[in-house]
C-alpha cells in the first residue's frame, strides 16, 4: 500500500505532529509525504530527511500558501491516484483538509486513530474517550487521521527521499485568508512538551492564573494548559485548551491546578503519564485518576511549590 | 437568506457513557438524550443571524430514528422555524449524513448551513467539510465568530496555534466550535408554539441516498482504567515526588 502523508508545517520547518503520523501511515505502507505551502524549500528538505520516508511531493503555490481546505483538497484527490491512503495528523489543519478530500473521493474517513490492526481495522476513541471503537473499513482507499499521541515519532534525520515537485491544482477561489492572531510563546508546545501545568477556573483572573502558573512552569520547562471553563472566562487563549475539544496532550507529567475534572476535560489529558492534581476539594473527580494529589489552597500552594522547586 | 441546521439527537453531555459488557457499543437504554452540545450554538447563531435581520429562515434537519422529533422539537422551541427529519433505523455516517443534506441543500436553496464542529458520540468531526466538498463550497471549520456582509461570510476560526479568519464566499459551510455564542433556552411559551410549527417526515430513500454503511464497528471497549494513585501531605512531598521522578532538580 501507498500512503500519502500531509506534512503539517509553519513554512519554514516540520511540526512534530507530522511526525507520529508517518508512523502510523508506516505501518499501513510505504509513507510518502506532501508538502503544500508557498516558499516551502527548506520544509520539503526537512521532510525528505525524515526515516523511512519514499518520496517527498512538493505543491509550491500562494494557492496553498494557508492550507485553505477548498485549494488543498483538490490536489490531494489528484495525487490519491496513485496513492491508497490519505494519511493526517489529527491537527485542526488535517481535521479540515481531510474529511473534505474523503468526500470527495467518496470514502468514509476513520477519525483520530489511535491504533493500526491491519491493512483495514483500526481502533479510534468514541464519547470523549469513555470507549474505544474497533472499526473495519469496506473502502478500498483510505482517509485517516491520526492521535499524534498514540503514535512514537519517527526520527526526523536518517532519510534521503526524492524530491518531487507536483503542479498546483489552482485557487479554487472559494475563500481567502483574512488573517491570523498566532499565540508567540517561548514555552514549549502543549503537544510535544514534556511536562504541562494546567489551570482552571479557579484561578479567578487571568493576572492570577499567569501570575501563578507561569513562574511555576519556567521553573519546570513546562508547557502551560488550560480547562474550558479558564479559557471561557477570558483567563487564557483558546489555544491552551486541554480536552475533547481542546489539545490531545500526554505528556511525563501533567498537573493540574484548580481543575475539577470533567470527563471532556480527562478527555485531553489522560494518556499523561504520571497525572499531578492539587485542588481544595478532596472529592474532586480529578483524584480518581491522578497518580498524586495535594489537597489545598492553590493560592498558597503554588506560591510555595514555585519557591521550593 | 436561508439558513439550514443539522441537529444530532446524542447522549446527553452530562451522562458517564457505559460501555456494553458485550462489546457492541455504548448503551443508550434509558439514559438522557439531548441534542448534541455544538448543534445548540449552530441553532443559536442562526437565530441571531435572523435577530439581526440577515436571515430569514432557519431550517432544523435531524436524520436519526423517530425520536429525533424531539431533538428538533428543541430547535423549533430556540426560534427555527421548520423542520425536516429524514427517519431511519440504520445507523448512519457522516458520508451518508453529509449526502442527505447535500440533497435538502439542492432542493431548499440555503445560503449558509450551520453545522456543530463535531457530534460528541462519535467524535468523527467530519459532516461539515464532507458536505462542502460535495457541494464544492467554502468552509468554515471550528468557528469562534462569524459575520455576514455582501455576499461574504467572515469567519474567525478555533486553530491550533490560536485564532486564523478566512472570508467565504456565500453559499458557505460553517461548524461552530463551543466559543462561538452561548445557546438560550426555550422559553415555556416557545415550547408551546413550536408545538405548532412545520416538520416533515422523509426517508433516505426519498432523497436516492444509498447511506449503507462503509464502517463496520467490530468491538466497542472500555479504555485502559487509571486509578487513584496516592495523597501527599504538604508541598515537600510533592516536590520530594518531582525530584524522585526527575522533574525537578
Ligand atoms: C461539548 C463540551 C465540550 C467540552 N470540552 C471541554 C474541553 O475540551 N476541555 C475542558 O477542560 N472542558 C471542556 N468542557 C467543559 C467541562 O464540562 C467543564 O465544565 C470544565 O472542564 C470545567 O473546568 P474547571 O475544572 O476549570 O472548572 P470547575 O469545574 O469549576 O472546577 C474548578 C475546581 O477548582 C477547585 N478550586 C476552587 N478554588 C480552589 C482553590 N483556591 N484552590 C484549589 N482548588 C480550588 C474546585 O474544587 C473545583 O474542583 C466541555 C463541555 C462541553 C459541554
Ligand atoms: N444524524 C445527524 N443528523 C443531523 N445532523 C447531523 C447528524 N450527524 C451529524 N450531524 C451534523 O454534523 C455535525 C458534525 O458531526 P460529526 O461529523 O458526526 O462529528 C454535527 O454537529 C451536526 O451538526
Amino acid at each position: 500500500m501507498k500512503t500519502l502523508v500531509w506534512v503539517e508545517h509553519d513554512g519554514k520547518a516540520v511540526k512534530d505532529a507530522t511526525l507520529s503520523a508517518v508512523t502510523a501511515a508506516s505501518k499501513l505502507g510505504e509513507a510518502h509525504l506532501l508538502v503544500a505551502g508557498q516558499g516551502i524549500d527548506s520544509v520539503a528538505q526537512a521532510a525528505a530527511t525524515i526515516a523511512g520516508v519514499g518520496k517527498v511531493h512538493v505543491a509550491d503555490d500562494a494557492a496553498y500558501a494557508h492550507a485553505l481546505a477548498e485549494n488543498v483538497a483538490p490536489l490531494v484527490v489528484e495525487l490519491m491516484g496513485h496513492h491508497d491512503a490519505f494519511v493526517a495528523p489529527a491537527t485542526t489543519t488535517g481535521k479540515n483538509i481531510a474529511p473534505r478530500v474523503a468526500a470527495m473521493l467518496d470514502v468514509m474517513q476513520i477519525s483520530d486513530i489511535l491504533s493500526v490492526e491491519g491493512a483495514d481495522t483500526f481502533t479510534r476513541p468514541i464519547y470523549a474517550g469513555n470507549a474505544i471503537a474497533t472499526v473495519k473499513t469496506s473502502d478500498t482507499k483510505l482517509v485517516v487521521t491520526v492521535r499524534t499521541t498514540a503514535f512514537e515519532k519517527a526520527a526526523a534525520e536518517g532519510g534521503s527521499a526524492e524530491i518531487e515537485k507536483v503542479a498546483s491544482t489552482g485557487d479554487k477561489g472559494l475563500s481567502t485568508f483574512a488573517g491570523e492572531e498566532i499565540a508567540k510563546s517561548e514555552r514549549p508546545e502543549l503537544t510535544s512538551a514534556k511536562v504541562i501545568v494546567s489551570g482552571g477556573r479557579a484561578f479567578g483572573s487571568s493576572e492570577q492564573f499567569h501570575s501563578l502558573l507561569d513562574p511555576l512552569a519556567d521553573k519546570l520547562g513546562a508547557g502551560v494548559g488550560a480547562s474550558r471553563a479558564a479559557v471561557d472566562a477570558g483567563y487564557a487563549p483558546n489555544d491552551y485548551q486541554v480536552g475533547q475539544t481542546g489539545k490531545i496532550v500526554a505528556p511525563e507529567v501533567y498537573i493540574a491546578i484548580g481543575i475539577s475534572g470533567a470527563i471532556q476535560h480527562l478527555a485531553g489529558m489522560k494518556d499523561s503519564k504520571t497525572i499531578i492534581a492539587i485542588n481544595k476539594d478532596e472529592d474532586a473527580p480529578i483524584f480518581q485518576v491522578a497518580d498524586i494529589g495535594l489537597v489545598g489552597d492553590l493560592f498558597k500552594i503554588v506560591p510555595e511549590l514555585t519557591e521550593k522547586l | 437568506m436561508k439558513v439550514l441546521v443539522p441537529v444530532k439527537r446524542v447522549l446527553d453531555y452530562n451522562v458517564k457513557p457505559r460501555v456494553k459488557a458485550d462489546g457492541s457499543g455504548v448503551d443508550l437504554a434509558n439514559v438522557k438524550m439531548s441534542m448534541n452540545p455544538f448543534d445548540e450554538i449552530a441553532v443559536e447563531e442562526a437565530i441571531r443571524l435572523k435577530e439581526k435581520g440577515a436571515v430569514t429562515e432557519i431550517v432544523a434537519v435531524s436524520i436519526g430514528e423517530a425520536k429525533c422529533q424531539e431533538t428538533l422539537r428543541t430547535a423549533l422551541a430556540m426560534g427555527a422555524d421548520r423542520a425536516i427529519l429524514v427517519q431511519t433505523d440504520e445507523r448512519v455516517e457522516p458520508l451518508g449524513v453529509a449526502k442527505i443534506l447535500a440533497k435538502i441543500v439542492e432542493e431548499e436553496s440555503p445560503e449558509l448551513v450551520i453545522l456543530g464542529k463535531q457530534a460528541i458520540d462519535d467524535d468523527n468531526n467530519q459532516t461539515g467539510q464532507m458536505l462542502a466538498g460535495l457541494l464544492n463550497w467554502g468552509q468554515g471549520t471550528f468557528a469562534s465568530k462569524v459575520e455576514i456582509a455582501d455576499g461574504h461570510a467572515k469567519v474567525t476560526r478555533e486553530v491550533d496555534g490560536g485564532l486564523e479568519t478566512d472570508d467565504l464566499k456565500l453559499p458557505a459551510i460553517i461548524t461552530t466550535d463551543l466559543r462561538l455564542n452561548e445557546p438560550r433556552y426555550a422559553s415555556l411559551p416557545n415550547i408551546m408554539k413550536a408545538k405548532s410549527k412545520p416538520m416533515a417526515t422523509k426517508s433516505p430513500a426519498d432523497y436516492g441516498v444509498d447511506v449503507t454503511p462503509r464502517i463496520t464497528v467490530t468491538n466497542v471497549a472500555e479504555p485502559p482504567k487509571r486509578t487513584a494513585g496516592v495523597k501527599v501531605a504538604d508541598v515537600d512531598e510533592l516536590v520530594a515526588k518531582l525530584k524522585a521522578m526527575g522533574v525537578a532538580k
